[in-house]
């Protein structure tokens, strides 16, 4: 910092901010559709065009955990699988996309499965998928997002991106978590 | 097309922090891959140029405005529509050059960089450097070679950060390619 001869302002001096600022859809679209590319130029399958993006999904969620939780609820923990489904549904959409996500369902054989519907995310809005990669579906970088929150709020899961009903997420979780779950249900 | 019929109700902005942070992941990712301060400012310029180019289309259709007579009004209109409407600041416009072909536009508030601290040993990274890219793409389907630079960067200790706009010539008009 010396060699630079000026100082660098601490990052944790800054304020928080409301996270109210907006930018133009546009700006966005076009930046994601960079990162698409991007990804696209560095991998041979859709598989693994998913994973990239859902990589760089994680990266913001791990680092949007804390704000939001801090903001939203004053640095209190969510304990309980099913409110912290409901934050996500809720909180966490609303602050990144503006509004609740459309649906939250239990699978009916499964109750380590959720699904999280949301008809038109975001990401997907200006992409056409082209023919021959039918199965891809850009919204792997929410996904990404979504698990690296759950992880974060120490419910281990994997989540992962289907065309159904629009864009459906998978999340499903370790048993750890459904075990804890009934743990603190039970008291 | 339902998509269309959507359009009208359709919300125009996405959240700031969502955008700061899927740029975060993008440049981090771009340090992984590159290991290298000067390839990933030219990378992102490169993926800056390609935005600016399909940006300044949707800013020609929206913003309603003319063409500029000289530089000055490309400045405003830069400072003043292009950056209000995209990124929703208004950076100031500031050292003209005495022939009036070179500018600087300060950013106080930078939105790609909430939440950025530079770790030491990268002081060659121009962490916006998707800012020049954008600006030099879009100028250019306007017919104008301009060069863009970072001059000053908050990342680096500076008080502001300071982008330099210099006129370089008048490119001709030609056909894009595929479009005879």
């Amino acid at each position: 910092m010396a060699a630079l001869g000026r100082q660098k302002s601490n990052i944790l001096d800054k304020g928080l901010g409301k996270g109210k600022p907006e930018v133009n859809i546009a700006t966005y679209a076009l930046l994601f559709s960079e990162i698409v590319q991007y990804c696209q130029n560095r991998v041979q399958t859709v598989p693994e065009l998913q994973n990239r993006l859902s990589e760089m999904g994680q990266h913001v969620g791990s680092h949007l955990l804390d704000v939001l939780l801090l903001r939203e609820k004053g640095y209190k923990r969510e304990l309980k699988l099913l409110n912290m489904l409901l934050f996500i549904k809720s909180n966490l959409w609303k602050t990144l996309f503006g509004r609740e996500a459309d649906k939250l369902e239990l699978a009916n054989d499964d109750e380590r499965t959720y699904y999280l519907i949301e008809k038109e995310p975001i990401v997907n809005k200006f992409i056409s998928i082209p023919k021959d990669k039918g199965s891809l579906n850009c919204a792997a970088f929410t996904a990404g997002i979504l698990e690296s929150v759950l992880n974060g709020a120490n419910f281990p899961a994997k989540v992962t991106v289907h065309w159904h009903k629009g864009t459906t997420f998978m999340i499903k979780f370790d048993e750890s978590v459904i075990a804890r779950d009934k743990l603190v249900e039970g008291r | 097309m339902s998509r269309q019929a959507a359009r009208g109700t359709d919300i125009r902005k996405v959240n700031g922090e969502l955008f700061t942070l899927t740029y975060g992941a993008l440049v981090s990712q771009l340090m992984k891959d590159y290991e290298n301060d000067e390839e990933v400012n030219k990378q992102l310029e490169k993926m800056g140029y390609n935005i600016g180019v399909r940006l300044i289309e949707d800013f020609l259709a929206r913003a309603n405005i003319g063409r500029c007579n000289d530089f000055r009004e490309t400045a405003d209109i830069i400072s003043k529509v292009a950056f209000k409407m995209y990124l929703g600041i208004t950076p100031v416009i500031s050292n003209w050059s005495p022939s009036g072909d070179e500018f600087s536009l300060l950013i106080e508030n930078n939105p790609l960089i909430d939440f950025v601290e530079l770790p030491d040993g990268h002081n060659a990274l121009n962490y916006s450097n998707l800012l020049t890219g954008v600006l030099k793409g879009a100028l250019e389907m306007v017919q104008m070679d301009v060069d863009v630079r970072f001059v000053q960067d908050q990342l680096k200790g500076d008080n502001l950060t300071e982008l330099r706009l210099k006129f370089v010539k008048r490119l001709e008009d030609a056909i894009p390619a595929g479009e005879d």
